[in-house]
């Protein structure tokens, strides 16, 4: 089969951010911030392109490394679903280097900044090739090099608190990924192939002769923890707050907004693709149904209780991931559809939630409590107005890209009826007024009057580069949730093309 | 009963090799433990790897003259599997050593509730 010229950016999009890092290795700190930069414009070029390719030609692709077939070779397979996915992703890593610009030049000392893009460049290829690999080996090797790459961008501005954070992220990651890697052997061993497809096939014909259903069961619990370890899935969440609340502002945008949502993206592909038809994700699905509903809860409580303005942002994480646990737990694909339209508009209000934060406390002496940032909406006006969309979206005013999200998701859980309908309406409706409680009144911290405090700081110098960041996702936020359709339906599309 | 348990040695010394070595990582406070603990889960699966891997009478997969016969040969793709494993595993650890030093020369002690503790007070 010939190969289109556009074909080939799947490979681009990993090969390519693996030799920036190598080169920004041994730049100096500003010519490496640029490459990163560059990378990160050029990667939403390509996904965007890719995705233009593939609606039009209304199909996904296989690429064949090095031209040796399945089941020996290694394969990179792209639909519309994949590279939809991976424009969101490329696009919030751009959009986070541009609006962290100035907190990255304070927090990371300037003989870092070289490592720091090198590290960026690695994620970027990590995110590519999560994305696209069709290979569960790769994506285990890939989750390593993200989790290598994201303990850096934590500990990179290398106080105290953040090597710590980094470290407790570390640890609770490696236990996920031994978990992860052992359902990877376990799995091997009983089908004998490491590609999606033949998996998928292999584990149906397996289930469908009654044989070894205890160890291939297992071997999926395996592999769905180790990813609950690595996103922060309600029980395993444990090293959250401290490591998205100490990072610099660019990194925590990417942890939260990215790296735990291409693991998302990776658990879906495995129980799509890999599970031989859902066989037992049914029962799978019970259990990640329960822990979803806590974590939407409990993270909002624990977020309402935070005493903390980045901890509780960090907090509201958690119980954002339920919802999109919530959405894939219900096991149809109006569920999955919905969990995919979440993660986007999680991002996007996310990413803009972090970076406007760490801007009211710049503008605040950097300090971190309630009293600290009151009324700092008023001293860093585009922040404020970030900030604010940011939480309505996550709250779910209407017109904005939260709203669409939990629509989709009360309709997925409507139309399945059932106590889960039940349990799934009623936590939304108790999510939605946790919601409002914290990001509201924070919201509303933020334009009290300061009149009678000392004025804390002068005015922060002009950041054309944040504004121009907060912008962009503020208008993507409005086009989510005013023209959420279209996007859905391209969701649609990739999921009819994905199994 | 214990004929089964020879049989399975391999596979039963792995998953204890696992545990121990999990347990070690999520439970113990010394750091340096830790890292001992993440390199046993990590052998512990490499061996269960390489024991799929392994069939006896089998020859190693290198091709030499008249062995023409793929059944003469095991399979290499586990030995591959875990050789990248072992490699993720070097870095990784390299990782967790280089966090460890750092944070030994901030607050002069390897358990980590002890340096929970410092910055908690720190913080204050």
């Amino acid at each position: 089969m010939r190969l289109e010229w556009w074909q080939n950016l799947p490979l681009l999009l990993i090969v390519a951010p693996l030799i920036c890092a190598v080169i920004c290795s041994v730049l100096n700190g500003r010519a490496a911030r640029r490459v990163m930069t560059g990378l990160s414009a050029a990667a939403c070029l390509l996904m965007a392109a890719l995705l233009y390719f593939t609606v039009r030609d209304s199909q996904s692709f296989v690429y064949t490394m090095g031209e040796i077939g399945a089941p020996f070779g290694n394969e990179l397979r792209v639909g519309v679903l994949e590279s939809l996915m991976g424009l969101a992703f490329s696009l919030v890593v751009f959009f986070a280097i541009l609006g962290g610009r100035t907190q990255l030049e304070r927090d990371v000392a300037p003989n870092r900044m070289h490592l720091y893009a090198a590290m960026l460049c690695l994620l970027l290829a990590a995110l590519s090739a999560m994305t696209f690999t069709n290979d569960l080996f790769t994506a285990y090797v890939f989750i390593e090099i993200t989790t290598i790459a994201a303990c850096a961008l934590i500990s990179a501005t290398g106080k105290g608190r953040t090597l710590f954070a980094a470290t407790r992220y570390m640890i609770m990651n490696l236990l996920g990924s031994g978990l992860f890697l052992l359902g990877l052997s376990m799995l091997y061993g009983l089908t004998g192939h490491l590609l999606f497809p033949q998996l998928g096939k292999s584990v149906e014909a397996l289930l469908a002769e009654g044989r070894y259903p205890g160890p291939l069961y297992l071997s999926f619990i395996l592999m769905t923890v180790g990813i609950g370890f690595k996103c922060a899935l309600w029980p395993f969440h444990t090293w959250l707050p401290n490591a998205y609340a100490s990072a610099t502002a660019t990194s925590s945008a990417l942890l939260s907004s990215v790296i735990s949502k291409i693991y998302i993206f990776l658990l879906i592909k495995i129980f799509f693709r890999a599970s031989g038809a859902q066989v037992f994700a049914r029962r799978i699905e019970d259990v990640l149904f329960g822990f979803a509903v806590v974590g939407i809860i409990l993270g909002s409580v624990n977020a309402i209780r935070e005493r903390h303005f980045s901890r509780m942002i960090a907090h509201s994480s958690v119980s954002q991931i339920g919802y999109i646990f919530l959405g894939i737990s219900l096991g149809t694909e109006a569920g999955m559809a919905a969990a995919m339209f979440h993660i986007l508009a999680h991002s996007a209000a996310k990413t803009m939630l972090f970076l406007s934060a760490n801007k009211l406390r710049a503008a605040s002496d950097g300090g971190d409590s309630f009293a600290d940032i009151r009324g700092a909406g008023f001293r860093a006006p585009a922040a404020g107005l970030a900030f604010l969309v940011g939480a309505c979206s996550l709250v779910g005013i209407p017109a904005l890209g939260g709203f669409a999200s939990k629509v989709y998701l009360a309709q997925a859980g409507i139309d399945l009826g059932g106590w889960r309908m039940i349990a799934l309406l009623a936590t939304l409706a108790v999510s939605t007024a946790l919601n409002v409680a914290y990001l509201l009144r924070t919201a509303l911290i933020l334009y009290r009057s300061d009149a009678d405090q000392p004025q804390k700081i002068s005015r922060l110098p002009h950041d054309g580069a944040f504004i121009a960041a907060m912008c962009a996702l503020m208008s993507v936020n409005l086009a989510l949730g005013l023209a959420g359709y279209p996007v859905m339906d391209l969701i649609r599309r990739g999921i009819s093309m994905f199994a | 009963m214990l004929q089964s348990v020879m049989e399975h040695l391999d596979e039963l010394t792995a998953m204890a090799l696992f545990g121990i070595g999990f347990s070690l990582l999520l439970l113990n406070r010394n750091m340096i433990k830790k890292i001992i603990g993440f390199s046993m889960m990590d052998s512990g699966i490499y061996l269960f790897l390489a024991s799929y891997g392994y069939i006896e009478s089998r020859l190693a997969p290198i091709y030499t003259d008249n062995m023409t016969d793929p059944g003469a040969y095991v399979n290499p793709l586990p030995a591959g599997l875990v050789l990248t494993g072992i490699v993720v595993a070097v870095s990784v650890t390299a990782i967790m050593l280089g966090l460890t030093v750092r944070l030994y020369q901030r607050y002069h002690t390897l358990d980590i509730e002890e340096i929970a503790e410092q910055i908690r007070k720190e913080g204050k």
